[in-house]
């Protein structure tokens, strides 16, 4: 079987040996595998690896080139000669011919296809082996930690570990085929790789989270751009989404269908039903064709895949998504933002035939969600979907939870200034006179705009802020209620400068009495009041930054925001030129 | 055999090319360009007296010596042309009728897509296949 395949393609790259052919075919097999679910775990004799219907995905073999430890440059000018450009896929003609360069270059023959000519070790097992070791490792190493750094250093430290050992393995197998092609050397040969493949057939159960963990980087250079509480959810949900495709193997393992990319999850079917219902509430009808487009459109995938995912998902071209048509349509756009490339056809499981059985109507008085899509407005959404987190149900659930009730302290906190009640002071106070300072010198009145911001922001729809200021509490979630409070005081002070020492003194006192008891005396309170007016300084400086911070991130979003407007504005013009009233010819 | 089929949209400009020796598309294009004005004549000619629910067929358009053109319009005046081989004489109005419809059902198809697809009109690959299918079967 793999004999044909490699055969198959032998017109193109010069006779590949049968090490070759066959290392090549089950490095193929992987990486289709990992692509379009073709081949099962891993499994190099199916029929479907040598139909030559299937292609290398970018991505694994992306990760497989870069195992190779060679430089970028090489890689391009390898993947350029090996055809893969110009005909804009990997298929087995153009992986070959790419390994073959690989081997070539690590060789130390300059890139060019007369260097796979002659002949050639095999591209250094550690390659393949290693890359199955690493894509082994590399789950364990996925449930605990959320960076994506530790997977290229443990990528390097495994490839390092293991080379030794597998070095002393390839060198006798490569070189016994190249003298004669007798039945040992294949079964000696065979020993290595069946090592080969029972890891990899263990390691492609696990290998989904690798192009998802791959593809992290490219992901999460996105969230910076939308400010530090972007990162903490996009974090969150890059190990939800890590945990996703953990499940979904353990799922498609028991599954007949081997298209584990493209099995939607329980979380994620309701998730999508969830969102369907935000846009339609009507669950049994369609969401249009225009308002899906600007959801899809806030996903940030680029047009003309938006269009090709359209095209796969809405099955009946009636320009319209029912549920499953939006369900398939989403689980698209998730595939295709966490890296895998689209499929050629809409695989089985997205049918919406497959997903209407699979997925009875029900679900639609889960009560979380009920409390979650109401609690979540469109724009609220817009937001979410903009900081590109097709996220797990759990961070979007974890949403209202937390910031519901930080936002209401934060709004008591807020109104409580602006009114200056006294009571809340009162456990203000020492939790001030506990979040001890250093004494700063100066004592500018600043803290009024800081309390105007504080109070504008309170008076800015509760959703928008949101998410900015979800991450903004709940760092600093215990010091907002008390930092909240010390503006009152310095404005106390400013409505009243000449009487700072006696009228600031005597609400606070009057305040703290109960509270610590200690600074009841006029004689110490001169002290008290500069060392207090230092601290509320200093809260308050702390306080401004934070909203600085939470203004300047709420600024980036709706520059973002905004650049969105102008883009759908541009694609309306379009339309609207395309679709000018249809006059006589 | 179909040589080659044509979507001009409204502003006459040619939204989709498609033509099986693919070295002569200029030569096409010039060709279907021309056929244009006859395709505008017919159709105020024939006026609104034909206007089947399916498009307006005018069929044959313009036998040159190479090919025979034929047109078809769309309610949103959409223009299908084609050219067909003049050597096969055996086809009729009917045929190519046929063959428009099923065109331009599947455009319509195509156009459901909301996402706009301003110049690359490769991607709706149903739309082309069954265009290929179209070309290879009208022999």
């Amino acid at each position: 079987m793999e004999a044909a395949a490699g055969g198959g393609c032998g017109s193109g790259p010069p006779l590949l040996s049968e090490s070759e052919q066959q290392c090549y075919s089950e490095l193929f097999a992987r990486c289709a595998g990992a692509a379009s679910g073709g081949p099962g775990p891993g499994h190099p004799e199916t029929s479907r690896v040598a139909s030559g219907a299937a292609t290398a995905a970018a991505g694994p073999v992306a990760d497989l080139f870069r195992a190779s430890q060679l430089p970028a440059e090489t890689l391009h000018q390898i993947t350029e000669l090996c055809g893969a450009k110009r005909v804009g896929y990997f298929g087995p003609t153009q992986f070959y011919v790419a390994l073959k360069l690989i081997a070539a270059v690590q060789s130390g023959l300059p890139v060019r296809i007369e260097s796979i000519k002659c002949e050639l070790p095999l591209p250094r097992f550690m390659m393949s082996k290693n890359d199955g070791e690493m894509r082994f490792g590399n789950p364990a190493e996925l449930h605990g930690s959320k960076v994506q750094i530790p997977y290229l250093t443990t990528e390097k430290n495994s490839f390092k570990r293991t080379d030794d050992e597998e070095k002393q393995e390839t060198q006798s197998p490569t070189m016994s085929p190249f003298a004669s092609p007798p039945s040992s050397p294949p079964h000696y040969q065979r020993v290595p790789l069946s090592h080969g493949y029972s890891k990899l057939r263990s390691s492609t159960e696990q290998m989904h989270p690798v192009p998802y963990e791959g593809r992290q980087p490219l992901v999460q250079p996105e969230g910076p751009s939308s400010g530090g509480p972007g990162t903490k959810p996009l974090r969150h949900q890059a190990s939800l989404i890590r945990s996703f495709s953990v499940e979904r193997e353990l799922q498609d393992n028991s599954s007949s269908y081997p298209d584990e990319p493209w099995r939607i999850t329980e979380e994620q079917r309701e998730y999508y039903v969830n969102q369907f219902r935000s846009l339609q509430p009507d669950p049994s009808s369609f969401i249009s064709g225009s308002v899906a487009k600007n959801f899809f459109t806030k996903s940030k995938l680029s047009i003309p895949e938006l269009s090709y995912i359209w095209e796969l998902s809405d099955a009946d071209c009636d320009g319209a998504l029912t549920l499953p048509e939006f369900c398939a349509a989403f689980h698209l756009i998730v595939a295709r933002k966490n890296g895998y490339p689209l499929p050629e056809g809409l695989p089985p499981t997205l049918q919406p035939e497959y997903l209407q059985a699979a997925f009875p109507k029900p679900k639609w008085d889960c009560a979380l969600f009920d409390s979650y899509s109401e609690s979540m407005p469109t724009n609220q959404q817009a937001r979410d979907l903009n900081r590109m987190e097709k996220t797990s149900v759990k961070d979007m659930a974890d949403f209202p939870v937390p910031t519901q009730d930080v936002t209401g302290d934060d709004k008591q906190a807020l109104k409580s200034t602006l009114n200056e009640a006294v009571p809340k002071d009162v456990p203000e106070d020492p939790a001030t006179k506990s979040g001890l300072l250093p004494p700063p010198p100066a004592l500018p009145p600043r803290p009024c705009p800081s309390q105007s911001e504080q109070v504008s922001e309170a008076e800015l729809p509760s959703q928008l802020n949101r998410a900015p200021s979800q991450a903004a509490e709940s760092s600093p979630a215990k010091k907002d209620v008390p930092h909240s409070q010390p503006p009152s005081k310095p404005i106390r002070r400013k409505f009243r400068p000449e009487n700072q020492s006696a009228e600031s003194q005597e609400p606070s006192t009057t305040i703290s009495g109960p509270a610590s008891g200690a600074s009841v005396k006029p004689h110490p309170t001169v002290q008290k009041q500069s060392s207090k007016q230092k601290k509320a300084i200093q809260t308050a400086i702390r306080k401004n930054k934070e909203a600085n911070a939470v203004l300047a991130r709420l600024n980036s979003e709706l520059q973002q925001q905004l650049k969105e407007v102008h883009q759908e504005r541009i694609a309306l013009e379009n339309q609207l030129e395309q679709l000018r009233p249809v006059t006589v010819l | 055999m179909a040589v080659c089929i044509m979507v001009i949209v409204k502003e006459n400009y040619p939204f989709y090319v498609r033509s099986i020796p693919v070295e002569n598309e200029l030569k096409f294009h010039s060709v279907v360009h021309t056929s244009l004005d006859l395709v505008d004549e017919k159709i105020s000619a024939m006026g609104k007296a034909l206007v089947d629910q399916r498009g307006l067929c005018p069929g044959l358009l313009y036998p040159t010596e190479d090919y025979k053109v034929y047109g078809y319009v769309t309610n949103s005046k959409v223009k299908f042309v084609t050219l067909v081989d003049s050597s096969n004489t055996a086809h009729r109005d009917n045929e190519i009728c046929s063959m428009f419809w099923k065109l331009h059902n599947s455009y319509t198809d195509v156009t459901c897509n909301p996402f706009p697809n301003p110049g690359d009109r490769i991607r709706p690959r149903v739309f082309d296949n069954m265009v290929t299918s179209l070309m290879t079967q009208v022999c």
